[in-house]
This record gives C-alpha cells, sequence and structure tokens, in this order.
C-alpha cells in the first residue's frame, strides 16, 4: 500500500522490474504474466499510479508455490523464451491490450463522467478549520481522500483488463508448427469425433496411460454428486461412471463392501429424472450408496473457500496443481510427506465413497493408501472407450421424442382445469445428447428462457416469446471442481475459458465454441492433475464440469486482493430508538462476529447519524471505544484515518465493547432528524482506499443534507387504478454515490426498517447500482410487530454469515450471432457484455435479455458461458466460470417444445418493471397481457393444426395465463388494491433480483393440504420420511374448512387451519387442544413427538431445505383478521379489483378475436 | 446577413463533424467495435447540450433576421430539443444520458438512429444555407 504515486512506469522500466524476482524464485513460466502487466499500464496508462506495483512482485512469489510440477518440456521452452524472445514477445504484449481494448474504455469513461461533477471533490483543505469542535479529533492530514480521487476514479478495471491483456504465457509461446486451421466440422459431432480422436492419443505422454485418469474424474463426480444435489441433471451420468469404476474394478479383493447395490441415493425425484438414456448402458447397476455423513470432497460454497484458503498458504505445490479442488479429500492428519504418497492419496480419495458404506472418516481411510495404489487405476483403464462409443453412438439417437411431443401437447384452457404437476415444476431439459446433457450447467444456476435456441431473430419473433438467460452466479453449491493452474485455458479471440462443450480437434489444438477460433492446448494443459498423466486434454476438470471455478493469478489483479472490510452505517436517531432495532442488530453482530466472513485482515468499523455523524475510533490500545462527532454535515471530513476501520482480530476486545454498549449509549436521543446522505459520503471516503461493503440501517426518510427527500406518495392514491406516480427517483444524489462506490468496490446494502414512507424509490438507488442487496421491513417494531422481528434477526443472521465476494466483475460471452440486449439485477453496467458488481452476494441473481443479431444457422449449439471474477473473503481471487449449452433449432414447434415457462415469466417480470418505471403501471401491465395473447395467437396461426376454438397453447407453457395473471396480482404491479408506494418497489426490487425459484415460489405460492398426507411418494432421506403431497391449485374452492393447508410463498409459510379441521391435527400438530384455543399470534410449529407432527416438521425442513434466508411461518386461523393475506395469495380467485382465472382467459380470448 | 450565414456554416460543419466518429462506428465491425463506438457515444454525450444550444440560438437569429421560412423548417427540431431535456432523466448536473441505463441496447439504438437523423439535417440545412449564402453573393 505504500507504493508512491509514482506515474506510470515505462514498460521497460517495469519490465526489469518484473523480471527481478522472477529470475529468482518464481519459475521462469511466469515471465509471460509479468511482462504483460506493467507494459499494460504503460501502453494503456488509465491506471494511475495506486499500489499495483508493489502488489505486483508480491505475487509471483505466491505463484512459486504452484511448482515445476509440469512437463520438463514446458519449462525449458518457456525459459527458453524468455531468454531468447522476451525483446519481441514484449511488443506482442504491448500490442495486445490495444487489439482488445474493449475493457478500457468503459471503466475509464464512466469514471471520468461522473468524476466531474463536483458534488464530492470536497477540497481536504477546507476540513481544518472544521475541526475545532472537536478537541479528540487528530487533524485530519492534508492528504484526505477527496482531494486526489480523480485520477484513481478509473473503475480499477482489475479483471477486465486482466482478462483480456494478458495472454497465458504458453498459448503465446506454443510452437509455431500448429497452425490455426479452421475446421469445417460441425460443432455438433463433438460427442462421435471426441471419443474417437481419444485413443490413439499420443502415448509419448507421461508414464501412464491415458485412460487411467476415467475412473478417477468419475469417481470424484460420484462422491460428490449422489447425495447433495439430487435436482441436477449430472449425478446420473456420473452414476454410470461409477459403476463402470465398479464392474471392472471388482476383482480387487481388498474392498469388500463396494459391491452392494443400493438404492437409496436415488430416492429423490432429480435422479429418477436423469435417468433416461444412461440406463442404456446397463452397466452393472451398482448405485453407490455414500454416507451422508461423510465429508466430502467437494463440500458447500462456504468449506469451498475455506478449503483453498487454507490450502494455499501450503507450500505443498500439488495441491494447485491437481487442481485445487480436493485438498479437503486430503486427510489433515496425513503427511504428505513425498510426493507420491499425496498422489495416491487423491486418486485413492475421491473414489473412496465408491468402496465405502458406512459412515468413513478421513482419517481411518489414510493408513490404508498403499493397498490402493497406482495399480487399481490400470483396471478401470478399460470400460472407458466403450462407454464413450456407446455414448457417441446413442448421441444421435437423443431427440427426447417424448418430451417433445408431451411439450407440444396442445392444450386448450378453456377446458383443462388441472393444469398444475403434482409435484412443483422442474426446469426443461435441453434436447441434446445425452453426453452434452451431462455435463451441462445446473438449472438453478444458469437457465434460458428458450431451452432450444431459435435459429434466427425472425422465428423468435414468430415465437412471440422472450429470450433470455437466468442468472444466479454466486450461489451457494454443494461441489464446485476448484483448479489452479498456472494458465488458464481461454480462447484466444474471444477470451472464452476452455468448457465441456469446445472441441478437440487433436491433441493440441482446440476449436472455441463462441466464436469458432481453433487455439492451441499450452502443454500444461496436456497434464491431467487428477490422474497426473498426459495426453488428455479433454479429461481435465475444466472439460468435465460446466461450472468450475479457478484461482486466478497476478494477470487478473490491478491491486492486491483486498481484505474484507465491513461498515456498519447506523441510523440512531429518535426514531430508531423507537424502534428498537439497534440492541437486536448489535446482539447479533455480536453473536456472529466470529462467523462474518474473512481471514486475519478482515476490517470493521461503525458509524452512526442522526443529524451528526459519529465515528468511533477502535484502535487496539484505547481502552474502550471512542466516539468522534462530526457535527458539519454539509462538508464532511474523516477525523482520523487509520483508527475507524481497524482490524477485526487486533480490536475484537473494543469492538465487543463497542456493540455492547450502543444500544443504551442512544436511548435518550432526542435527535429526530436523520442525514443519511453526508453519512454516506463519510462512508464513501472512509471505505474507499479498500472498497468492501457498507450496510446501512435507515428507519425515517432523510431528512437533513445532501440527499435529503420529501415525502411524496399521497396515501389517498394509494388504491387508485389511474396509474402510479413516483416510480422513479426523486435525486440522483443515491445513483452519484452508488456509481463512485462501485467504482471504489464499495457495495451498499440497504436494511430500511420504516414505519412511515421513507421514499424506497430514491434510496434504493445507492444499492441498485452498487450492486448492494435491499431490505425492507414495514412497520417494524420491536414490541409491536413480533414477526418482523423474527425475520429481521434470521435475515441478519444469515446476512451476516453468508459467502461475499469482493470487486468482482462477471462477463457473459455467447456464442457468436447472439448478443446481450438488457440486463436485470443490482449492478452496474460497465460494457456491453460486462457487469461491475462491487460486492457479490450469493442470493442475488440476474436476468439478461439476448437477441439474435445473425443467424445461427451454422452451429447446432448455442453455448453461454458467465464467468464471474471475484475476490473471496480470504483475499484470493477467483473465477468461477457457468457454462451452458442448447441446441438450435429452425421449427417453430421445437422452439415452443422447449419453452421454459417459469423462466420466460421470471424474464418478463423483470421486463415489465423497467417498463413501470420507464414508462407506466398500467402500460406493463398491459404488455404482460398481451405476451399472453400474442402467445396464444402466434400459436394458433403458425403450429396448432387443430382448428380448436377455444385458447390453445402447447403444453410446455400451459402455466403461462396462470402465471401472468399470477404477476399481474403482485404488489409490485397490482392496482386497485392498497399498496404502499415503499412495498411496491421493494417487490419491484425483489422481482430484479430474487432468483427464479425463489420467485417462483412468491409470484405463485405452492399450496399443500398437510392434515391428510399419505405416505404415497414420500421421500425417503437419511432416516425421516418427508411426505409428497400434491401442489394444489390456488383457488378458495380448493381450500375447505376442515382441512389444513400450507402454503408456501417463498420467504413465508402460512399454514392456514379451517373451522372444522380434524381436532387431531391440532392436537399432534399445533399442540393446542382445539381449534379455539389456537392463539392468534402462533409463528412456530411446536416440536411434538406424535408422527403427524414429525411428518409436517420433516416435510416443513424439507421446503426449508435449499433457501438461503429461512422463511418465517404463520399459523393462520380461519376466522382471525389475517386470513385475509392467505387469501390474497390465491390468485385464480377474483378479488374487488382483479379478475379470475376464468375471466381472466375470457379477456383474452377477447382480446384475440379484435 | 453574410456574417450571419458564415457563422452559421462553420457552425454546422463543426456540427456535422460531431456527429461524425459516433455514426461512423455504425460502419465498424459490430463485435470488436461495439466497445469503442459506445466510448464515443458517451464522448458525444458531453456534446450534446452545447449543440442544443447553438440550435437555439440559430433559431434565434433566424427569429431577428425575419428568415421565417428557415425557422420554420428549424422550429421541429427545437421543439423536439425542448422535449427531450424536459423528459430526461433526473440528475442533478445538465446532462442528458444515464450512464446506467445508456448500455441498454433499445436506448443506444434509439440514440444512434437520432444522431443518423440529425445529421441528414444538419447536412440538408448546411446547403440550403449554403445556397442561400450563395444567392446572396450572386447579383
Amino acid at each position: 500500500m505504500s507504493a508512491p504515486g509514482s506515474t506510470n512506469p515505462s514498460s521497460s522500466g517495469s519490465y526489469s522490474q518484473s523480471s527481478t524476482p522472477n529470475g529468482g524464485a518464481a519459475p521462469p513460466r511466469q515471465n509471460g504474466p509479468a511482462q504483460t502487466y506493467p507494459s499494460m499500464y504503460a501502453s494503456t496508462g488509465y491506471y494511475g499510479p495506486p499500489p499495483h506495483q508493489q502488489s505486483y512482485p508480491t505475487i509471483p512469489a505466491h505463484s512459486t508455490s504452484v511448482p515445476n510440477k509440469t512437463s520438463i518440456t514446458n519449462s525449458a521452452q518457456s525459459a527458453n523464451y524468455y531468454e531468447n524472445n522476451h525483446q519481441q514477445q514484449h511488443h506482442v504484449y504491448s500490442q495486445q491490450p490495444f487489439q482488445q481494448q474493449q475493457q478500457h474504455p468503459p471503466y475509464a469513461t464512466p469514471g471520468s463522467y461522473y468524476g466531474q461533477q463536483p458534488y464530492h471533490g470536497v477540497p481536504t483543505t477546507v476540513q481544518h478549520p472544521q475541526q475545532q469542535q472537536n478537541p479528540s479529533l487528530v487533524p485530519a492530514p492534508a492528504v484526505g481522500p477527496g482531494a486526489p480521487l480523480y485520477p484513481i476514479v478509473s473503475y480499477p478495471s482489475v479483471p477486465g483488463s486482466g482478462q483480456y491483456g494478458t495472454l497465458s504465457p504458453s498459448q503465446s509461446t506454443s510452437t509455431p508448427g500448429v497452425m490455426p486451421i479452421q475446421m469445417s466440422a460441425p460443432l455438433h459431432q463433438y460427442n462421435s469425433s471426441q471419443p474417437t480422436s481419444t485413443p490413439p492419443v499420443h502415448p509419448g505422454y507421461g508414464g501412464a496411460p491415458p485412460s487411467q485418469m476415467v475412473p478417477t474424474v468419475n469417481g470424484q463426480g460420484t462422491t460428490a454428486h449422489q447425495h447433495y444435489d439430487p435436482s441436477h441433471q449430472a449425478p446420473q451420468s456420473y452414476d454410470s461412471y461409477g459403476r463402470v469404476t465398479h464392474s471392472t474394478g471388482g476383482p480387487a479383493a481388498d474392498r469388500p463392501p463396494s459391491g452392494t447395490p443400493s438404492t437409496s441415493v436415488h430416492s429423490s425425484p432429480g435422479h429418477h429424472q436423469g435417468i433416461y438414456e444412461i440406463q442404456i448402458f446397463k452397466f452393472q447397476c451398482l448405485t453407490l450408496n455414500v454416507s451422508p455423513s461423510f465429508s466430502l470432497p467437494y463440500s458447500g460454497g462456504e468449506t469451498s473457500s475455506s478449503t483453498t484458503g487454507s490450502a494455499s498458504p501450503l507450500p505443498n505445490s500439488y495441491d494447485s496443481l491437481e487442481g485445487g479442488s480436493y485438498p479437503d479429500s486430503m486427510p489433515p492428519s496425513n503427511d504428505m510427506t513425498n510426493q507420491a504418497q499425496s498422489y495416491s492419496s487423491y486418486g485413492y480419495h475421491t473414489m473412496q465413497p465408491a468402496y465405502r458404506q458406512g459412515p468413513a472418516s478421513r482419517s481411518d481411510s489414510s493408513p490404508s493408501h498403499d493397498l490402493y495404489g497406482q495399480p487399481s487405476y490400470q483396471q478401470y483403464s478399460q470400460p472407458f472407450p466403450d462407454l464413450s462409443q456407446l455414448s457417441a453412438a446413442l448421441g444421435g439417437l437423443s431427440g427426447v421424442p417424448e418430451l417433445e411431443v408431451e411439450a407440444l401437447r396442445p392444450v386448450n384452457l378453456l377446458q383443462e382445469r388441472n393444469l398444475l404437476p403434482p409435484r412443483p415444476l422442474e426446469a426443461p431439459e435441453p434436447n441434446l445428447s445425452a453426453d452434452l446433457r451431462k455435463v451441462n450447467c445446473s438449472p438453478q444456476t444458469f437457465r434460458c428462457t428458450l431451452t432450444s435456441v431459435p435459429q434466427t431473430q425472425a422465428l423468435l419473433n414468430k415465437a412471440r416469446l422472450p429470450l433470455g438467460l437466468l442468472l444466479h452466479p454466486f450461489r451457494d453449491l454443494q461441489q464446485l471442481p476448484v483448479i489452479t493452474s498456472n494458465t488458464i485455458v481461454r480462447c484466444r479471440s474471444c477470451r472464452t475459458y476452455i468448457n465441456p462443450f469446445v472441441t478437440f480437434l487433436d491433441q493440441r489444438r482446440w476449436k472455441c465454441n463462441l466464436c469458432y477460433r481453433v487455439n492451441d492446448v499450452p502443454d500444461e494443459f496436456m497434464y491431467n492433475p487428477v490422474t497426473r498423466s498426459y495426453g488428455e486434454p479433454h479429461k481435465r476438470p475444466e472439460v468435465q464440469n460446466a461450472t468450475v471455478e479457478f484461482i486466478a493469478s497476478s494477470d487478473y489483479m490491478l491491486r492486491p486482493p483486498q481484505p474484507a472490510v465491513y461498515l456498519f452505517v447506523l441510523d440512531v436517531s429518535h426514531n430508531a430508538v423507537e424502534a428498537g432495532y439497534l440492541k437486536y442488530l448489535c446482539d447479533s453482530i455480536l453473536e456472529n462476529l466470529d462467523k462474518l466472513p474473512g481471514d486475519t485482515r478482515t476490517r470493521i468499523g461503525f458509524l452512526t447519524f442522526d443529524s451528526t455523524i459519529h465515528f468511533y475510533n477502535l484502535q487496539e490500545g484505547l481502552s474502550q471505544p471512542q466516539m468522534l462527532v462530526v457535527s458539519d454535515i454539509d462538508d464532511v471530513f474523516i477525523p482520523s484515518h487509520d483508527s475507524l476501520m481497524v482490524n477485526l482480530k487486533e480490536s475484537k476486545e473494543l469492538v465487543k465493547d463497542l456493540l455492547t454498549s450502543l444500544p443504551a449509549m442512544f436511548s435518550q436521543s432526542r435527535e429526530t432528524h436523520s442525514a443519511l446522505g453526508p453519512a454516506l459520503q463519510a462512508a464513501f471516503k472512509l471505505m474507499s482506499p479498500t472498497g468492501g461493503r457498507v450496510t446501512v440501517f435507515l428507519t425515517q426518510l432523510p431528512t437533513l443534507g445532501a440527499g435529503m427527500l420529501q415525502s411524496r406518495e399521497d396515501p389517498n392514491q394509494r388504491s387508485s387504478s389511474k396509474g402510479v406516480q413516483h416510480l422513479g427517483p426523486a435525486t440522483d444524489f443515491y445513483k452519484k454515490l452508488a456509481l463512485d462506490c462501485s467504482g471504489q468496490q464499495i457495495g451498499v446494502d440497504l436494511f430500511l426498517l420504516s414505519s412511515q414512507y421513507a421514499d424506497l424509490t430514491s434510496l434504493a438507488c445507492m444499492s441498485k447500482y452498487s450492486a448492494g442487496s435491499i431490505f425492507y421491513y414495514p412497520s417494524f417494531h420491536h414490541l409491536h410487530n413480533p414477526a418482523q422481528l423474527e425475520k429481521f434477526q434470521r435475515d441478519l443472521g444469515r446476512y451476516l454469515t453468508r459467502k461475499i465476494g469482493f470487486e468482482a466483475v462477471m462477463r457473459i460471452r455467447c456464442t457468436k450471432g447472439l448478443s446481450i440486449h438488457t440486463f436485470h439485477g443490482n449492478f452496474f453496467v460497465r460494457s456491453t457484455d460486462l457487469l461491475s458488481l462491487a460486492n457479490v452476494n450469493p442470493d442475488s441473481a440476474f436476468a439478461v435479455q439476448m437477441s439474435i443479431e445473425d443467424s445461427l444457422a451454422d452451429s447446432s449449439l448455442a453455448c453461454f458461458q458467465a464467468a464471474l471474477l471475484y475476490t473471496s473473503n480470504k483475499g484470493k481471487r477467483r473465477i468461477r466460470v457457468h457454462t451452458l449449452c442448447l441446441p438450435v433449432v429452425n421449427q417453430l414447434s421445437d422452439v415452443y417444445a422447449g419453452a421454459d415457462v417459469q423462466a420466460i415469466t421470471c424474464l418478463l417480470a423483470n421486463m415489465a418493471i423497467d417498463r413501470s418505471i420507464s414508462s407506466s403501471l398500467s402500460d406493463a401491465r398491459d404488455a404482460l397481457v398481451n405476451a399472453v395473447v400474442d402467445l396464444v395467437s402466434a400459436y394458433k396461426s403458425n403450429v396448432s393444426s387443430l382448428q380448436q376454438s377455444g385458447l390453445v397453447v402447447p403444453a410446455s407453457m400451459r402455466l403461462f395465463p396462470l402465471y401472468i395473471l399470477a404477476l399481474l396480482k403482485q404488489r409490485a404491479l397490482r392496482t386497485g388494491t392498497s399498496t404502499r408506494l415503499d412495498e411496491r418497489v421493494f417487490a419491484m426490487c425483489e422481482f430484479k433480483t430474487q432468483p427464479l425459484q425463489q420467485l417462483m415460489r412468491m409470484v405463485h405460492p405452492d399450496l399443500y393440504r398437510l392434515d391428510n398426507m399419505s405416505d404415497q411418494g414420500a421421500l425417503h432421506l437419511n432416516d425421516t420420511v418427508v411426505p409428497q403431497p400434491p401442489l394444489l391449485h390456488l383457488s378458495a374452492e380448493r381450500v375447505s374448512r376442515d382441512g389444513a393447508f400450507l402454503m408456501d410463498c417463498g420467504n413465508v409459510f402460512y399454514l392456514w387451519i379451517g373451522k372444522c379441521c380434524n381436532e387431531m391435527f391440532i392436537r399432534d400438530v399445533l399442540g393446542c387442544p382445539n381449534y379455539a384455543s389456537i392463539p392468534p399470534n402462533m409463528n412456530h410449529i411446536p416440536e411434538l413427538e406424535t408422527p403427524l407432527s414429525e411428518r409436517v416438521r420433516a416435510f416443513l425442513d424439507w421446503l426449508q431445505d435449499n433457501r438461503a434466508f429461512s422463511s418465517t411461518i404463520h399459523v393462520v386461523r380461519d376466522d382471525a383478521s389475517a386470513k385475509s393475506t392467505f387469501f390474497l395469495h390465491l390468485v385464480e380467485d377474483r378479488t374487488d379489483s382483479a379478475s379470475s382465472y376464468s375471466e381472466f382467459l375470457q379477456h383474452i380470448q377477447q382480446q384475440m378475436s379484435k | 446577413m453574410v456574417l450571419k450565414m458564415l457563422l452559421i456554416i462553420a457552425f454546422d460543419e463543426l456540427k456535422t463533424d460531431y456527429k461524425n466518429p459516433i455514426d461512423q462506428c455504425n460502419t465498424l465491425n459490430p463485435t470488436v467495435e461495439k466497445v469503442k463506438k459506445i466510448k464515443r457515444v458517451k464522448i458525444a454525450l458531453k456534446l450534446v447540450l452545447p449543440e442544443y444550444l447553438i440550435h437555439f440560438f440559430f433559431c434565434v437569429m433566424f427569429f431577428c433576421a425575419a428568415e421565417w421560412l428557415t425557422l420554420c423548417l428549424n422550429l421541429p427540431l427545437l421543439a423536439y430539443h425542448v422535449w427531450r431535456y424536459m423528459s430526461r432523466p433526473v440528475m442533478s448536473c445538465p446532462g442528458l444520458y444515464d450512464p446506467t441505463t445508456i448500455m441498454n441496447a433499445d436506448i443506444l439504438a434509439y440514440c444512434q438512429k437520432e444522431g443518423w437523423c440529425k445529421l441528414a439535417f444538419y447536412l440538408l440545412s448546411f446547403f440550403y444555407y449554403l445556397y442561400g449564402y450563395v444567392f446572396i453573393f450572386t447579383p
């Protein structure tokens, strides 16, 4: 950090500087990127003096740990290149950024554009005179954060330039003999061509036969998948591999438990669904029974990051070479004294679950390493060619005709009333060959509205369906292969990361699936770390998984990875004290202080505000926290620079002190004003050197200083159907602040706990453009509103401990011909395909509208790749890459067959929100209705050959009108019903950021009947039986008085108890003797020992399982006033202001006949 | 009058110059040049206000010079400018475009189309003014 603000280094100067450390410690290979790095600075000149240079020498040190374990040829070659070619190479590099200049301009321009605005340019000189009020203030040094900002504002283009400007050394040094030849082989031959090219692999590489690696890779896949991701499509395929492994591995006598066929894994529906084609292989149908208590090599998101975090400091180079994904599988007790040992432990461990049935602790597995060593691999080597040939042969057959026919079955909506499937809708399967399908990205992460991409824009227009992606890129994953390697293999022209859908033309070349350029396979990539064998690049984990994470090298940083920095900005005005949130917040932070994601560098700070701003000096060594008050809110300055954001570890006691005393400190506050704007400016100044996360807690409309707002809502207009005013922000102060924050890698999260109108429309901007998240608790009061309090506490628990990524960018690439039209979500769009995310959290999702610019006729597959580059809370730069592959079709009926109704609904919701802000709410509503009308008439005129009367839609879209009707009744889009503006705006924000599953539950809740659940089709997970009651239509006619119904609205459950409900149910589940004794505000299900109660709780737990924020449950009695909220969610029914489902259909029909 | 005409010519040329770099990009390769194009649009953002002011200035001068026909030709554009400026996004500073939405494909396409149309209009009016200029000087 102490790097002086020197001018840009000349390329030669920096070059020599960089070469010094490399020559010493780092392997010579590193020199390639090393050169790139400074030379980019020189050539672009965008990046000011910041401490890059300092960062730079430190980084090679870190990558030194990545060893010279690669081939000798490789290092020799690169050494050679270093000595001889560097002059010339240097040229090449400095040109590179030029050709691929796209990134730089967008970085720089927004900064400069806004950089002109004078508002934050607080001249530092002015600061001094103001300090007399506070004797305790340390005179601010003249180097205030305000003044020198401008040159730096350049949107630290950490990732972009890294991504583009760098060429991996081995790529650029690759053998000149390999010319990029444009092969005419169409992409869809991938299946057949790849396996056939496999067998004659150069045997000269490495010692081990190429096919050795197969079982290991797949063995790993098996272990990871089996239990933990039932809805994933891939497992089945891995299963088959696993079976293969087994059938051949059988002879090994020392693994007795291996062969036990067990079916427990198959209890989840996802598995059944996935079986289709793989079944054909019919390899010895052994299923693996991985005990759930077995600690997996890939563990959850949190663990996986800690995994590498802990792995990186190890000097052991094999972690990184092995791909970093498996260090967890290493028994910690197992000293890896020599390489062979560690390797065998790897290979062995990953397969282990296949052989074990019972819970296996890692430590007891380590002694047996020697038993399964190298030899066992060779036994597995045979089956793979068979398998690949088989699957290749089957690739052509996999038209999935049945699925398609079913999806296309015309459904007359006026006649068929039972449209809902018994189980919540799953994402449709893309019509791909089994090979591709098994490696495709999980629909929970990456989903496309049309799983069959139309070939041309004309066809898309004809279908009248939107084309778009729904992304949940930073989702908490159950398993994630993490890869560390020196070279991250990417396409040289479009910079796509290598993925399972590329084509290997031969051993040394691969063809990019997005731009069709033929690239060289770098030497390092020939080596498969999983099996430590050479010559099979297509077996690398990158090519076997659609979702991978890379540990990025220094090329992907512009400054050293920032530590986790958290700043809490708390409202302590009278209103806040009344609401009483402070105590619960402080308790929650105290409780989770140790669980805050971060490492030893984690920093934390607090700032409170009413009409003045209070800073807290928490410098280590003080006896108690010291409060510094700045009352000049027109010209905010930071009273002390070092001691306000403190290292959490060093000052933990002080932080605890502060948190315990904070609630009492302001209990007598009479100050009613709130100076949010100045507080945010102060927060920005405080955080701008590092970046990080600012969490704002606010309880009322900001009334003082910059960014003050007026109440704009007229309560009498709440229920008017004429249109809603004030959906746009009142001031751009928050937006500009957010853009500045985004430029300095600061994310702003907002917790609004207001009982009055607080103009969330304007306030939300601070989170929207800085990639933050927004939480809103209407009518929050710690005594009067226990339900909100409970939700607040639960949300806080999750919020404080969830994963976080800093200084992130996300780029979405897609096959040539497709282009991105619009993004939806919380971010700043830095260029047409690049999102800048100051913070990224695992609960926010994004939507992308796509358009087809050129015909996709020359390829049969369309691919989308989302790459998220971020700094993990352990200070590691990581890239998470998701790749989705979809077939391209030229028939309209195929487009309809592949339509994903849920994704379409979500994308339309996002578009409608945009429309309602830019135009008007009624416009947006009309557009939604028109979407249905258009679809029905397009289908009628183009596809449906039957001359049926009525509303005919393809079966895949049969729920579409229902979902649209539900959308129209949502808080965000409804008219006629009294809706507070803030609640409406919050609902809109949620639409934009919630992941698809959650959003769908909010739009169209799941309704189940609980009092007569049978065990039919129940899941058996571990020891519990999870009943699976069928889904019910959201209509009052399905709800009867003698039943108990559970409605799952995503973030809240309603358990509605009918008046004549079975007394046994009330007694056994709710613990009340009869209906009359159910308390009115019951918010939990007691843990009773009765079987019915256990079942209900098992079902509830199962529903909660995959949710980020746990949902609260409300028990609603038939006669209680809360009943109206329950009935409000029955979207198929008529309400005062909105039509019922059948009326809606009639309306559609009228519109069509016009 | 002559002086006015000269001024007009100079400014019009200036304006067409301003507009050119943006529109040139249309012909360029979309994948590589797209971002460059956007950057230029952003540069052009700062030129929008001067353009509007200059145009307004001309209209005033035409009004003073009682050039009714010319004024009538320019009035629609003036009205459009006024409308455009009134309906701009909420901002505390002068400016027309919002960096957070400019990347939206629709808005971008609209801005480009607008640029083309204006370029055509300015070119036509340039020749019309030139014609007027020549007409005055030729006996």
